[in-house]
């Protein structure tokens, strides 16, 4: 073996981080211009218009959804199995609001009617927008631990509501997330059109870059003062057999600000949030979308880059039984699995990002209405 | 606080869920191959007509494919929501497939299909056609990840216990892949996929050729679809499933109960053509056998003898209550009380803990089960033996129709007269169904022939799943239930719209509704454009 267990451990943090930064990079502008699709779009082939730039790409975006979640089974399976299971009525919300792009991209301009073409409109707008406020909606729990605990047989069970996940900090961490796709989407949409659209969407890509940097700086603000972070006090060897029971952790006031505090260099993945979005709402102002498109980009790595280093090496505290939190040391798989998800990971994820690359270069282009007219018949 | 409601509503809502998905996935998986021999003929041919169908059945497969990324996320989802103790036992091994498939086949398949359906204009012929195999490529390998997790389900090799971690781990990736099931599986699917595609495509071709109306267009698509469909549905059937079956405990006993094969019979068994099971006084009544082909499918061999499902019950009887001192075993290593001896007693048992975890459907307290408990917990080691026996014998009936069929097609075809023929058309156009009807059928036997077990001798199901309350569980079902109902209208709706519009609804000017003359041959028409 090339990498010891409590390397591989922490590759499959960073991996996984990798994969949600995909995710949200990629699929987040397709869910965040399907959010903001009414704002941005006044017609029918204004519509067709910022749905076309997006109907190439919007299924391999949805794969980087997909294999995180894949690679959350195999590399975390006890996260995987707590948080599903626990968060069952949010998780089922973002599959439900997820079953509308599929299909409402493919069916939308299938059909002439025009109440069949609203219908799907807004049913994109739900699968826009649901999944970026539930996902940031999560975040926003994680970071105040969730109730659950283990049995003997590490049989994880779930003691809270779905309504409790709605409380005041996690819904705003669900406003940064839905701002932040939101501008995301924005950057795009006016990367990829022009005339009415183009400038429509320049105006909402300023407008939620500042919403995005007003309620990010709010929740650290808070995440300073008021919410109660966890540290561990006792740790079986990071190199141990996973079993999330066996260590000891407490709550304290600013424990999430640790490592901030021991290790400066971390600063960095705030310092890039708030960078990214000034460079977006900048670049954006300026006409210069692409680059607007590249800093939000930035800002959305940099913030959750935020999240995952203020709770690291927590990946999901229990608010119920503190000592049974799952950390990337004990809720991982054996070695063997992360050895041989790492090769995968090697060897894939460059030919992977090879070909998306070359995908997105062939379609690329500004479309206007112009282009949608001339294909009415084989656009979406 | 596990239930029997709340297993059984979970085993109906991921039974539903899975089954609603296989609605789709052969489709895509045979249609993805389908398009991509279509549009390898028009590269080597030049004839836009073959662009053309590429093109409309391509549109088919999109509305198809559409409700397969659908359907598939919950899939995706429902092991961590539905079956969390079964996540955390197993995702170690079980987890890996899955995620190898999203980093190997979906993002080939899902990236290259958007270039599919709108690079036309922007890639060269070559190109385009590369990606179309890409497509088809991404759709198979998926498949095969997934078989190669569902394989391990029926017959897990290459992992072990870990009582540290109270799970399984993976201890040879290359078994896993290489799992015998898991690659007779695969092959299986796929070929039922190709069948399926076949199928819709002959069926839907034949409705033009009784119409009598884009009947080049129709031909081509007839002539391509018989040929595919005539191999995909020899191999479904010559590399069929029932090869695996001689592996593993579970699969052994799932052949029994298709078989309704109470008694071990000497070797060669007969085939049981047709019969009454009659689980109750277990024997099956006004059986029609046919001698030696049982033991010829099952063993390969006409001296191994199958072996029934009264002496399985009571193998299992003695492994439960081996399971039970593996168990008592666990918990004094967990409790860190076990001394040498007892280690290595666990290691000699711990094959047949999963048996004493049978128990737990009937007592907390596995180690102290009562004789009446281990009983019971025995009878449950054989699943119904009915459904399996008429699922399979429906499975198969299906595929012996449509190799007919396919025959039939091929033959007339080759002597080019099959356009002629209005029954074979009207069969062809009435079988539409039967491979949808196969599929579901098979994957019943596969999933229903696994009970009592989520993982073959290993995890039962009853162990598996989330803790949630059954009317958590009634008001998922009920909202899935509902949106797939929905889901299912309008993607039916969009089908048969499309379909009757035909070829005419890609606008090029060439097909039936675009024309006044009913006889119309694009390929001998003035506006055709050779591309």
């Amino acid at each position: 073996m090339i990498f010891d267990y409590e390397m591989l451990k922490l590759i499959w943090w960073i991996l996984i981080g990798v994969l949600l930064i995909g995710f949200a990079v990629t699929d987040g502008f397709d869910m965040g211009g399907l959010a903001i699709l009414p704002l941005v779009a006044k017609t029918d082939d204004e519509r067709r218009v910022v749905i076309n730039t997006m109907a190439p790409h919007w299924d391999g975006n949805q794969v980087w959804f997909i294999t995180a979640g894949g690679a959350l089974f195999a590399a975390w399976p006890l996260v995987y199995a707590a948080a599903f299971s626990g968060l069952y009525w949010a998780m089922l919300l973002v599959l439900f609001a997820m079953f509308l792009r599929p299909v409402g991209f493919d069916y939308r301009s299938k059909m002439q009617d025009q109440r069949w073409r609203d219908a799907w409109d807004w049913a994109l707008v739900v699968g826009g927008a649901v999944p970026a406020l539930v996902f940031g909606i999560a975040f926003g729990n994680l970071l105040q631990g969730v109730p659950f605990q283990y049995d003997e047989l590490i049989r994880p069970s779930y003691h809270g509501s779905f309504f409790a996940l709605l409380n005041p900090f996690a819904l705003l961490c669900g406003i940064v997330s839905l701002s932040m796709l939101c501008l995301h989407g924005a950057t795009w949409v006016q990367m990829r059109t022009h005339e009415a659209v183009e400038a429509r969407s320049r105006l909402y890509a300023r407008i939620f870059a500042l919403i995005c940097f007003i309620t990010f700086a709010l929740a650290g603000l808070w995440l300073t003062v008021g919410i109660e972070g966890y540290q561990i006090v006792y740790m079986p060897a990071t190199d141990a057999v996973s079993n999330p029971t066996l260590k000891e952790v407490v709550r304290a006031e600013g424990a999430w600000l640790g490592n901030y505090v021991n290790y400066p260099v971390t600063m960095i993945a705030p310092a890039l949030g708030f960078i990214g979005l000034i460079g977006a709402y900048l670049f954006a102002s300026a006409h210069k979308a692409a680059l607007a498109f590249l800093f939000s980009a930035l800002g959305i790595t940099g913030i959750i880059l935020t999240a995952g280093i203020s709770m690291f090496p927590f990946v999901m505290p229990s608010s119920l039984v503190p000592n049974h939190s799952l950390t990337l040391w004990d809720a991982a798989s054996g070695a063997y699995t992360l050895m041989v998800m790492t090769w995968a990971a090697i060897i894939f994820v460059p030919i992977i990002l090879g070909y998306t690359f070359w995908c997105y270069r062939a379609l690329w282009s500004k479309i206007g209405v112009s282009f949608i007219k001339e294909n009415n018949h084989s656009l979406y | 606080m596990v239930t029997e409601a709340v297993v059984d509503l979970s085993r109906l809502q991921f039974a539903l869920t899975a089954m609603y998905h296989f609605l789709f996935v052969p489709l895509t998986i045979g249609l993805a191959f389908m398009l991509a021999i279509m549009e390898s003929v028009y590269v080597m041919t030049g004839k836009q007509i073959y662009k053309d169908m590429t093109k409309f059945w391509g549109k088919l497969f999109g509305i198809n494919f559409a409700l397969g990324v659908t359907t598939g996320l919950t899939m995706e989802f429902q092991f961590g929501t539905n079956w969390s103790y079964y996540s955390h036992y197993v995702g170690d091994v079980f987890g890996a497939p899955l995620a190898i498939e999203g980093l190997m086949a979906f993002f080939l398949e899902s990236t290259f299909v958007g270039l599919f359906f709108f690079g036309w204009e922007r890639l060269s012929k070559v190109k385009h056609l590369m990606v179309t195999w890409l497509v088809a490529l991404g759709s198979n390998f998926s498949a095969l990840w997934i078989l190669v997790a569902n394989g391990w389900m029926q017959h897990p090799v290459g992992a072990e216990f870990n009582y540290e971690t109270m799970r399984m781990e993976m201890t040879s990736f290359v078994d896993l892949v290489m799992n015998p099931v898991a690659q007779v599986k695969f092959v299986h699917t796929v070929s039922a996929g190709y069948v399926t595609a076949a199928v819709f495509v002959l069926a839907v071709s034949s409705y033009y050729l009784l119409k009598g109306r884009d009947i080049a267009f129709a031909k081509r698509s007839f002539a391509v679809a018989s040929a595919f469909g005539l191999a995909a549905c020899l191999s479904v059937i010559l590399l069929g499933d029932e090869s695996g079956y001689e592996l593993g405990d579970v699969q052994k006993t799932k052949l029994a109960a298709i078989e309704a094969e109470w008694e071990t019979h000497p070797a060669p068994a007969a085939f049981t053509l047709f019969g009454i099971p009659n689980s109750e006084e277990m024997r099956t009544d006004y059986a029609i056998k046919i001698p030696y082909a049982l033991g010829l499918i099952a063993t390969r061999s006409t001296t191994e003898e199958v072996r029934g499902i009264k002496d399985l019950i009571a193998d299992h009887e003695i492994r439960i209550r081996n399971g039970m001192v593996a168990y008592e075993l666990l918990q004094k290593m967990r409790a860190g009380e076990a001394t040498d001896a007892e280690r290595e007693a666990f290691d000699e048992k711990k094959v047949d803990l999963g048996y004493g975890l049978l128990l737990q459907r009937y007592t907390a307290n596995i180690v102290d089960a009562t004789e009446e408990q281990i009983q019971m917990a025995a009878q449950d080691t054989i699943p119904a033996v009915g459904p399996l026996f008429w699922a399979f014998r429906i499975m198969v009936a299906s595929g012996f129709w449509m190799l007919l069929l396919f025959v039939l097609c091929f033959y007339y075809t080759a002597k080019r007269t099959a356009w002629n023929k209005p029954w074979l058309l009207k069969a062809a156009l009435f079988t539409l169904p039967v491979p949808w009807i196969a599929s579901e059928a098979g994957w019943f036997v596969a999933e229903f022939g696994r009970q009592p077990w989520a993982v073959g001798e290993i995890l039962p199901t009853f162990n598996a799943v989330s803790v949630l309350t059954a009317n958590e569980i009634w008001l998922s079902l009920s909202l899935f239930i509902i949106f797939y109902t929905i889901l299912i209208i309008i993607e039916v709706f969009l089908m048969q719209h499309f379909i009757r519009k035909g070829p005419s609804s890609l606008h090029t000017g060439r097909y039936h509704f675009e024309q006044d003359d009913d006889q119309y041959d694009p390929e001998h028409s003035p506006q055709t454009v050779k591309a």
